[in-house]
């Protein structure tokens, strides 16, 4: 990995309390948005990149707590001096979304009408929602346009969403195995996900918070499903193959596969720290989200709003997010005469490997924002 | 004569293209030509390239590039979106010749092709004393040549005429970039033809 890390960095927080009007129909009275700033913003404060996280991502996307060194951010090697998102060049923000739990108002907040977690009731939040919060939190940051809003697979449909709905305030948008809506099998492992979580008996209605309980289980089981997903078949046949934990079949249902033991430990761990609303929340934005619903279905029409200068990436053997479907957003942007490049890099991470620390990979990014006129 | 960037074919092509049209220029390499066109002619433009440090390199350069296999089509590409699709030294080294011909035509109000003249005097001769030719436009020899194709000017008419294509302009280089006028397919080395389907 070249250049450095960003070192030490600390959270801020921001509250709002002008309502904000969801898509889903619902409304936050207010809220509180936690976020992460990484190199300095210039005078004429044209050097800013937004940084948008993925399903289960929050706003540390760099560095690491001063009283935890081991917390480092989710996307540290690509932020930093002399890395693709240069801090000595750009000023980074990372924030967590609405309806998060790392901070953000999301279903784990207490809901200001009732004094208890919002919990189910928490309503449904929408890309587009999270672009209307990132937006205020420009404005509160002084930001009009942004040099680039970044992202890889929500993230990069975060991304795709700013240039339509805020074209005159985002130069260049970079959107990372990602795709211009959902197949139906996205949706439906989604769904699997989610019904291992509301099936859970700890569950509640997703009112849990008060039984002093978790949809552990679940969570568990959405993770699990989520991360085979995530990877590549050669990588986990690499990885692990058909190793046995303990050399000789056990003939019962305990853990005799590395992969089993693999996957069950990171479901486990993840279930220790997220919260079963907000990874329902979000893969529910995932489904709902298709702007080209708002010309029936025509993307060439919705990238018709754009202004924004595109690097659009996918990897060869993400087959949750396919090259092909990054080459549909391609389409419609080349429709339209836009500014776009695409590259399609060969790594073995399957859709994971958008946070992967690859050369040739991080020197497309590098070489297309340092392009990027300030 | 000094030609740009060492490559007569790019000269010819420029003074084909109007300041404020789109070129898509397929197997682009760096960059080179369409930052040229870019910077001389104030085109808009974007390329199609094949390969990782290709890509990098364009994408260094300033230039709109998409990654992709020409052998499989230009399927991104909205018909007529662009005004001209130039192929430069490349056709030679393309496995489905009137398939990319055809999707150029379709993408491309004009295609523009540049490819080394098989039949150049100097070519036949090598041929002639017993080896395949090695110029300034076929600088390989015969084991490592990326060319899988092999003809000549009134090969390339006479495909051109087989599938109905017009040629609006023609224009033949010798080894050194100056223009042949006649007995062009024996003292051509390089031609460049702008082409276009009958309406």
């Amino acid at each position: 990995m070249s250049g450095q890390s960003v070192g030490v960095v600390h959270s801020q927080h921001a509250h709002f309390d002008q309502p904000l009007h969801l898509r889903s129909g619902g409304v936050l009275p207010a809220y509180d948005l936690v976020y992460e700033t990484y190199g300095s913003l210039n005078a004429s404060k044209s050097n800013a990149i937004l940084v948008c996280h993925a399903l289960s991502g929050h706003h540390h996307v760099a560095g690491h707590y001063a009283e935890q060194p081991e917390n480092i951010g989710w996307w540290d090697n690509i932020v930093g001096p002399g890395r693709p998102l240069d801090t000595d060049r750009f000023f980074i923000v990372g924030l967590n979304n609405l309806g998060g739990c790392h901070g953000s108002t999301g279903p784990s907040s207490l809901n200001p009408a009732t004094g208890k977690p919002w919990g189910a009731d928490f309503p449904i939040v929408a890309v587009n929602d999270w672009v209307h919060a990132q937006a205020r939190l420009a404005d509160l940051l002084g930001i009009d346009s942004w040099a680039a809003v970044m992202g890889g697979s929500l993230g990069g449909m975060q991304a795709l969403r700013w240039t339509i709905t805020y074209p005159e305030r985002v130069r260049h948008a970079i959107v990372i195995a990602a795709a211009p809506k959902l197949s139906a099998q996205n949706i439906a492992f989604n769904d699997v996900a989610r019904q291992a979580i509301l099936t859970d008996p700890d569950f509640h209605g997703g009112h849990y918070y008060e039984h002093n309980t978790r949809p552990l289980r679940g969570l568990r089981l959405a993770r699990m499903l989520g991360h085979i997903t995530y990877l590549s078949d050669d990588q986990m046949g690499e990885k692990f193959g058909r190793e046995l934990r303990n050399g000789s079949f056990s003939f019962d249902f305990d853990v005799e596969f590395e992969v089993e033991s693999y996957l069950r430990y990171q479901g486990d761990k993840f279930a220790g720290y997220f919260d079963a609303n907000t990874y329902l929340l979000m893969t529910k934005a995932l489904d709902y989200f298709d702007p080209s619903r708002e010309n029936n279905g025509d993307l060439k029409a919705t990238m018709a709003r754009t202004k924004a200068g595109f690097l659009i990436a996918s990897f060869t053997t993400d087959w949750r997010f396919t090259p092909a479907r990054s080459k549909e957003i391609v389409a419609a942007l080349l429709a339209n005469g836009r500014n776009v490049s695409y590259a399609e890099i060969d790594l073995n991470f399957g859709h994971d490997s958008f946070l992967m620390d690859d050369a040739h990979y991080h020197g497309v990014v590098d070489a297309y924002l340092r392009n990027i006129k300030l | 004569m000094t030609h740009t960037l060492g490559r007569p074919d790019f000269d010819v092509i420029a003074g084909w293209i109007e300041p404020g049209h789109r070129v898509l220029d397929l197997g682009c390499g760096d960059g080179t030509l369409l930052r040229h066109l870019i910077d001389t002619r104030g085109v808009q433009g974007w390329g199609v390239e094949i390969d990782d440090a290709n890509i990098l390199a364009a994408i260094r350069n300033g230039i709109n590039v998409i990654q992709g296999n020409l052998e499989r089509g230009l399927d991104v590409f909205a018909d007529q979106a662009v005004d001209h699709v130039v192929l430069s030294r490349t056709l030679q080294t393309v496995r489905h010749t009137e398939g990319i011909l055809r999707e150029m035509l379709r993408v491309g109000r004009e295609a523009v092709v540049s490819f080394p003249n098989f039949a150049y005097w100097k070519n036949l001769r090598s041929v002639l004393d017993g080896r395949m030719p090695v110029s300034e436009d076929l600088p390989y020899q015969w084991y490592d040549s990326p060319n899988v194709r092999f003809f000549t000017l009134l090969d390339f008419e006479a495909l051109c005429a087989q599938m109905g294509l017009i040629v609006r302009e023609r224009s033949v280089l010798d080894e050194a970039g100056n223009p042949v006028e006649n007995e062009v397919n024996f003292l051509g080395s390089l031609a460049v033809y702008r082409l276009t389907r009958a309406r």
